[in-house]
């Protein structure tokens, strides 16, 4: 069983990393809201194959969670959003693809080293859960950054929660009841970026975050 | 002893006094009880410090009743405590009765002093000052210092409606505020890791050198600009005359005592066994200090800008004994640094004893005349009798004439220098005789400054029609003068018996206390103790000078008597050719310092002087215009202005980012930081 185990952990938690890079090349909408949706399925069995490994029927709960909002229901609203208000299919990128992967890279190498030294005494699991776990928080983060969209910075933010996820679930004895506040927070999350896209589109016709920086009141300076 | 139980209740009664200051200022029943309260307060103070000095010594204890449960703290009487409590309540004493006649002189007049800005902050700031020497650990000791620096900048403020009086206070709150936080980090750093706050516990926890270094290096700058050391002093000379002269004279006679005070428990006390380089940073900055702050109040125009460019010096003089206190100590010959730690100590009792004196009497003349600049006063000897001879005294102690105090504590300050080639190390040896070169240059430096001072102002014929009017101030006032003076003198012919005093400060701070080979006349003679030579060899006697003085002083005026005519004749004086003489013509402040002006501060003060003569035939007077700057301002402090003024330009700018931008600045900072963990790690 252990043998079995570790790996099965490993690839499900290197997959929601694959996705993770997976996120940061897409350039069109469509794909990337899949591309999400994917990593919220690679998720959510990474959550319910530690539930069976670590005999936590709790987390089960958050596997159908995470597969019930993340990889359904967002997602489905996001694509109707993006058909309702028949905005631009690609995604406006700050940097290019190739430095982005680059970064992506470096980032993974950083949480390895920062992850592996600092928990020597924890069993291998844990140690490589968190090290995929803190580089798909920082993919996250360097997605928000580089997206000049608002939808991509809602999925790198709700990335960034998948790499928060994968870091509870792979630790044992997490409580269930923060599991379902983050998973309710990407919910809120989710619930107001709704409301906010509607609003930025009423006034700029665009989801460019370009429009929104010019009318902060005090003057933007170039 | 039961006068020590009667310590926390005065301080308490110090806050009171300033709420009733605070509830009807303008009354003057309301001055009389502030004033009356502060002094009745101080008087306990003195007496408590007194009765500890003179008893059996030791520590006295009491805790706080007020206060949060896991900050238990106490007030903490011990030697070193009890020294600088009596100077800052004798100066308390003296500095409230002058204040009351000052500020019934001010309102008779119908200028300055507003007693709504005074009166509350007054007895507050002795509190603060007094709670600063009673701290037992950082944070109380913090509360005090914060209290005491608010509460000064509020009398600073007290006539803001002068625009260079606002700029002072603004300079001051700086400062003060730098002060504060370098002390903060420093007794962070000596707490370490442990985190005990307790003087205790930072006593009794090891140090490390690096981290004892860091903290000696942030108390001389904490500590160090709130006493006005070079080229931390700039806020002295812009806030001292800036605040009403009763407390000028508590800010400059006693308040940078506390700030040494803080200087002393720390290098002395809190930070270990003392490194030879921390006395030598003390010995460099304060002989600088002495050298550069007397030569600028020989500049200068205004008396209380003069008194407190003066205080800059003795600042110095004091620090002087302190770093060869430490460096005698770190060398391990306690008998010489307890020679030089008790001079240190006299210096600052003297000082504050004959400073406070002379702020009284420059308010006295500003009260009398409304006057402050030299050059427009004059002559007040006949209009003044009775404050002439009191600041006569001050300006005489000061310049260290015998049998006066200043004399008893520099004489004994240079017995530690002359020490200086028994030291161990060969840079120290030629260090001290540096350091004593510069002693004395001040010294003399002083004497040229003072009887600048007292000749201008005082003798001389009016200078301005003020001068020329002036009335004789109250007996408040004189009162006030002639306690400091006589003190000056007691202490000068008797230096040996207050150095007794000092005996368990010493102790406690240098390992020994100061032994003198007079023996059982010790009370009459300072004879410190020093290896190779017996009594009579460096020994001094006050008492001694005072009657061979007066002796002499009798014999030469029989001489004079029996041998002059005694038929007095009145003539024309000899007016240098000039047919109408007005006192324009006399010798100014300008003209005395003219010749040390142009040897001395031509190159660090930049002192300029221009000369516009008019054409013959033109009727315009010929005017000597006289710039010079402060060289802290030019190579400090400006620079620095200019620095943090560049650094907000550039930084201004990340007002203005867009949300990306600033999630990008989070994400570099938290990526910067991770990598610092995962390379040191």
């Amino acid at each position: 069983m252990g043998e079995i185990g570790y790996d099965m952990a490993h690839l499900l938690g290197a997959s929601v990393l694959l996705m993770s890079f997976a996120l940061l090349y897409q350039r069109r909408l469509t794909a990337l809201i899949s591309a999400f949706a994917t990593q919220s399925v690679f998720l959510a069995a990474a959550a319910a194959w530690q539930g069976f490994f670590q005999d936590n029927p709790h987390l089960y709960v958050t596997a159908v969670i995470a597969l019930l909002f993340k990889a359904l229901i967002i997602p489905l609203a996001l694509l109707r959003i993006i058909e309702r208000l028949g905005i631009h299919r690609t995604v406006q990128q700050a940097m290019g693809v190739g430095p982005t992967m680059a970064i992506g890279v470096s980032l993974v190498t950083l949480a390895l080293l920062l992850v592996l030294p600092l928990t020597a005494e924890a069993s291998a699991l844990t140690r490589e859960g968190l090290a995929l776990a803190l580089s798909v928080v920082l993919l996250g983060l360097l997605m928000m950054i580089t997206r000049r969209n608002a939808i991509g910075q809602v999925i790198g933010f709700m990335s960034l929660e998948n790499g928060l996820i994968l870091a509870a679930i792979g630790v044992r004895g997490m409580p269930l009841v923060v599991e379902m506040l983050v998973a309710f927070a990407v919910m809120v999350a989710f619930i107001i970026f709704g409301i906010f896209f509607f609003q930025i589109r009423e006034r700029f016709d665009s989801l460019d975050i370009h429009y929104l920086e010019s009318f902060r009141g005090e003057g933007r300076r170039e | 002893m039961p006068a020590l139980q009667f310590v926390l209740p005065s301080l308490l009664l110090l806050l009171t006094l300033g709420g009733i200051g605070a509830v009807r200022p303008r009354s003057p029943r309301t001055a009389l009880i502030v004033y009356g309260g502060t002094a009745a307060c101080c008087a306990v103070l003195v007496l408590a410090a007194l009765v500890h000095l003179l008893g059996q010594g030791g520590v006295w204890r009491m805790p706080v009743p007020v206060g949060l449960p896991w900050l238990r703290s106490e007030l903490v009487l011990d030697a070193l405590s009890a020294v600088f409590l009596l100077m800052v309540n004798l100066a308390g004493v003296t500095a409230s009765l002058f204040g009351w006649g000052y500020g019934r002189a001010q309102a008779g007049s119908g200028h300055g002093l507003e007693p709504g800005r005074v009166l509350p902050a007054f007895p507050l700031f002795l509190a603060g000052m007094n709670l600063v020497l009673l701290a037992s650990d950082a944070f109380l000791f913090l509360v005090g210092w914060e209290f005491m620096s608010l509460t000064s900048w509020l009398l600073v403020l007290a006539n803001h409606r002068e625009a260079g009086n606002r700029e002072a206070g603004r300079i001051y709150l700086i400062m003060a505020s730098f002060g504060t936080m370098v002390l903060l980090l420093c007794f962070g750093v000596l707490a370490g890791s442990a985190g005990g706050y307790g003087f205790d516990d930072i006593r009794a926890a090891p140090h490390d050198p690096l981290a004892a270094g860091l903290a000696v290096m942030l108390v001389v700058l904490g500590a160090g600009s709130k006493a006005g050391l070079a080229p931390l002093h700039v806020w002295l000379p812009l806030a001292h005359p800036a605040a009403p002269s009763h407390v000028s004279a508590l800010m400059s006679g006693v308040m940078t005592k506390v700030a040494l005070y803080a200087l002393v428990r720390v290098l002395f006390d809190l930070a270990g066994t003392p490194d030879w380089w921390w006395g030598g940073v003390l010995l460099a900055l304060g002989s600088a200090t002495a050298v550069l702050g007397i030569l600028y109040a020989l500049m200068q125009d205004e008396m209380k800008r003069l008194l407190a460019y003066s205080t800059v010096e003795n600042i110095g003089v004091i620090s002087v004994g302190l770093g060869l206190a430490l460096v005698f100590k770190a060398d391990g010959q306690q008998g010489v640094a307890a020679i030089a730690f008790s001079a240190a100590l006299l210096h600052a009792l003297n000082h504050s004893l004959y400073k406070t004196l002379l702020f009284y009497g420059a308010g006295a003349v500003l009260t009398a005349t409304g006057q402050g600049g030299l050059n427009r006063l004059g002559g007040l000897i006949h209009r003044l009798p009775r404050t002439a001879p009191l600041v006569l005294v001050g300006a005489a102690a000061i310049s260290a004439l015998p049998p006066l105090n200043g004399f008893a504590s520099e004489w004994l300050l240079f017995q530690a220098v002359l020490s200086g080639p028994q030291l161990g190390l060969w840079e120290m040896k030629v260090a001290t005789m540096v350091v004593g070169v510069a002693l004395a240059l001040a010294a003399a430096l002083t004497a040229a400054c003072f009887l600048r001072f007292y000749g201008i102002v005082f003798l001389g014929r009016p200078r301005s029609p003020a001068a020329a009017q002036a009335r004789e101030v109250g007996p408040a006032m004189l009162l006030a003068m002639l306690l400091p003076a006589a003190l000056c003198l007691l202490v000068g012919v008797l230096p040996g018996s207050v150095l007794a005093l000092f005996g368990d400060a010493a102790a406690g701070m240098v390992g020994t206390p100061m032994d003198s080979r007079a023996g059982t006349l010790a009370w009459m003679w300072l004879a410190p103790a020093a290896p190779g030579d017996g009594f009579g060899g460096n020994s001094y006697s006050g008492l001694f000078v005072l009657g061979l003085t007066a002796a002499l002083t009798v014999l030469l005026r029989l001489l004079i008597v029996r041998t002059s005519d005694a038929a007095v004749r009145r003539g024309e004086p000899w007016g240098c050719g000039h047919p109408d003489v007005g006192p324009v013509a006399q010798y100014s402040g300008d003209s005395f310092s003219q010749p040390l002006r142009r040897v001395f501060a031509a190159g660090v003060f930049a002192a300029r002087e221009r000369v516009d003569m008019p054409e013959p035939g033109e009727m315009r007077p010929a005017r000597l215009e006289i710039r010079s700057s402060d060289p802290a301002w030019t190579w400090l402090i400006d620079p620095l202005c200019r620095a943090v003024g560049w650094l907000a330009d550039k930084v201004n700018g990340m007002q203005f980012l867009t949300i990306r931008h600033y999630l990008t600045l989070m994400f570099g900072a938290l990526v910067f930081l991770l990598t610092v963990v995962a390379v040191v790690k």
